[in-house]
């Protein structure tokens, strides 16, 4: 077979048109197929992303007709499939390249069949993960642009398609956030209380936990089993029902807690769903109970693996349990759980269920339009589904997001480190 | 004060807390199961301990025509059941494409895997309705599916991993060179071994359609399609007190079955979770 000359660049160039490059390469097969799927692919997609992308900029443009929601969703789509086509692309101008530096160098290219062999062993795992990540883009992540897009939009009650188009605002959602009296005090009031639900829900949690931990751990108690079984109950029943349950103990008027115990011991009843303070004592109480059989076990599994020597050596050397506490068992069971316990701070930012269930965010607030233990997240829900100000509760969820990414950042720190194992 | 005393009133401290804790695990718990056994229906007139116990609430929510319960059980099981095969089957694949092979993304996609994990599904509840409602997935069943699949594999996919990666690579090797195809090592050698984290998988998700409240509550409308948890709510939303011993009693039909499976799996869960989670 005579060997003609190859020059990879202008192979290169050629597959700026898939395929061209593979028949310049005399990968007859591989070529045509290329060529076909290019041609497929824009035949097939030219007018959807054409119409995607004129709608993502100009979001419609004669009301009643054009739906904004939808332009925008099919504009978020082409966006989608141009950077998958994009990724192929490259693939394909890197494919021509490799091949042709390869018969330069004067190794013969595959056959057709060797080749395929070669792809479904290279291209295997691509197809291991293709179906789950394809319900992930549309599930996951193509509702997060959309909501990303949403919060630079009007979309709200009195402006809603197909009656009415929307417009690009730009950031205007969210400097009404800060500059608008009432969205800014609502604003400063949920944040703050989110930050403090946060902190101080997650922390308790976390410190009950390692007392427990530490006291079942000890070996002078007696039915270990028995306790740890009943101390994990709170996280074996369902959390929607237990938060219900603690909502009618709370009540004001015929709840337990004042009936039989405020009352009968104290002589006076707490207003805990009217009053803004006693509702987020209970909030929080309720999440500690909640919340801590999770880390119990987790701190439990830890403290079985931490040697005894160590402990012995601190007995030698007259160490208080005090001081053991602080130099050993503290430190090693913060250190192995730093990942969970991040989560469970992350987890708790975003802890919808209780504020909800307990009694909706409430009670409600004059001069704000969140209720007094709304967190973030359900202030996004109130905001969604009752007052439909779509714009604000999307401009909120990215305030959300990017709360969330710092979280995120600490545990990629931790992770960095195991980087080897990944 | 002698050592010895101290010691033991040490012991008697630690029992008195952990009694103390117990007590305010026990009380609500009992409460609802005392609450769900008494014949009115009012809040205000029940209590913890009914003079005369009776099962009405029980046999209203089964044989009731006004009860839609078995309906939302029928419901609340097909999408546990169907959320559950489908994740595992996403979730292995994808987790033994990481554990086993070399591929563009790897490595990127791990890290988005990690991040994702920590955006709840419902931090995009405004885009999830309004796309919902846009191809008409709204108020059915297969909508709330879809997105309890996709929220589920990030999760998820870390726990398998760890679990696989956990499983000697000589062993598929061995296979390799034997000439068992990719499908084979996968089927005969990855998946029989990696039963018990499997299980844990099918387990989570089957089970967090009876306990989640807020997704069903922002997809489903109509009360003939609700799930469990958004229907029992529902039960006491519209006036509080006057449900409560019904709700008592539902509640305590979903929790004693997910308490006892999970009481009975707790060796297996925390394994999982724990080597999967403290190794990052």
């Amino acid at each position: 077979m005579v060997q003609h000359k190859i020059n990879p660049k202008v192979v290169a160039l050629l597959s700026v048109i898939p395929g061209f490059g593979q028949l310049y390469n005399r990968r007859f097969l591989k070529g045509i197929s290329f060529f076909i799927i290019f041609i497929a692919f824009i035949t097939f997609f030219y007018q959807f992303l054409n119409i995607g992308y004129w709608g993502l900029f100009t979001l419609g443009e004669i009301p009643k007709l054009d739906d904004s929601r939808v332009l925008l969703a099919q504009g978020i789509i082409s966006l989608i499939i141009t950077s998958i086509a994009v990724t192929f692309y490259i693939l394909n101008l890197r494919d021509a390249h490799k091949d042709a530096v390869k018969i330069q160098k004067g190794i013969m290219p595959k056959s057709f069949r060797e080749n395929f062999n070669d792809g479904w062993d290279k291209g295997f795992p691509y197809m291991l993960v293709g179906p789950g990540l394809f319900i992930l883009i549309f599930v996951v992540v193509f509702p997060l642009l959309f909501m990303v897009f949403l919060a630079f939009t009007d979309y709200n009650l009195f402006n809603s398609p197909p009656k009415y188009l929307l417009n690009w605002v730009g950031f205007e959602n969210f400097i009404s956030l800060v500059a608008v009296p009432i969205w800014r005090s609502t604003f400063v009031s949920v944040f703050s209380w989110t930050i403090i639900w946060t902190l101080v829900a997650t922390t308790l949690q976390i410190a009950l936990a390692l007392i427990l931990a530490i006291f079942v751990h000890d070996s002078r108690i007696k039915f270990k089993k028995l306790i740890r079984t009943l101390l994990i109950l709170p996280w074996a029943v369902p959390a929607f029902v237990t938060i219900l349950i603690f909502a009618a103990l709370f009540n004001n008027d015929f709840g337990a807690i004042n009936n039989d115990i405020l009352i009968p011991f104290f002589g006076e009843a707490i207003p805990w769903m009217t009053d803004p303070f006693w509702a987020k004592v209970a909030i929080i109480g309720i999440q500690i109970w909640v919340g801590f059989p999770f880390v119990f076990v987790i701190f439990t599994g830890i403290l079985q693996s931490i040697s005894k020597d160590m402990y012995e050596a601190a007995d030698i050397d007259g160490a208080t349990s005090w001081q053991k506490f602080r130099k050993i068992t503290f430190p090693h069971v913060m250190f192995a759980t730093a990942p969970i316990l991040i989560m469970q701070y992350a987890g708790n930012f975003n802890n919808f269920n209780i504020i909800y269930l307990f009694n909706q965010g409430g009670p409600a607030v004059r001069g704000e339009n969140a209720g007094g233990t709304d967190i973030l997240i359900s202030w996004v829900y109130n905001l969604t589904f009752e007052a439909q100000n779509y714009n604000m509760a999307a401009a909120i969820s990215i305030i959300i997001g990017l709360v969330i990414a710092a979280f995120a950042f600490f545990q990629f720190r931790r992770t960095s480190s195991y980087k080897e194992e990944m | 004060m002698s050592r010895k005393n101290k010691s033991v009133l040490q012991v008697i401290g630690m029992y008195a807390f952990i009694g103390a804790i117990i007590l305010a695990i026990l009380y609500p718990l009992l409460w609802t199961i005392g609450l769900s056994l008494n014949p009115g229906t009012s809040l205000y007139a029940s209590s913890m301990i009914p003079d005369n116990f009776s099962f009405v609430h029980y046999k209203w929510l089964f044989f009731d025509p006004a009860s839609d319960y078995l309906l939302w059980y029928k419901n609340t099981l097909i999408v546990a059941v169907i959320t559950s095969i489908s994740a595992v089957v996403f979730v292995t694949l994808i987790a033994y494409a990481f554990s086993r092979y070399h591929f563009i993304g790897k490595k990127n996609g791990l890290y988005t895997f990690l991040i994702l994990q920590m955006f709840p599904v419902l931090m995009s509840m405004v885009a999830l309705y309004i796309l919902l409602n846009m191809v008409g997935l709204l108020d059915t069943l297969t909508g709330l599916i879809l997105i309890y699949i996709g929220g589920a594999i990030p999760m998820n996919v870390f726990l398998v991993k760890g679990y696989f990666d956990t499983i000697p690579k000589e062993l598929d090797e061995a296979a390799k060179m034997d000439g068992a195809g990719h499908f084979r090592i996968f089927f005969t050698i990855m998946l029989p071994l990696a039963k018990p984290i499997l299980a844990v998988v099918a387990l989570f998700n089957f089970m967090t359609p009876f306990m989640d409240f807020i997704l069903p509550s922002i997809i489903l409308r109509s009360p003939e399609k609700f799930t469990l948890a958004l229907g029992l709510f529902n039960f006491i939303n519209e006036q509080f007190g006057n449900n409560f011993t019904r709700f008592a009693a539902g509640a305590v039909l979903i929790a004693v079955p997910i308490a006892a499976v999970f009481l009975f799996l707790q060796r297996y869960l925390i394994s999982g979770l724990t080597s999967g989670a403290t190794k990052g």
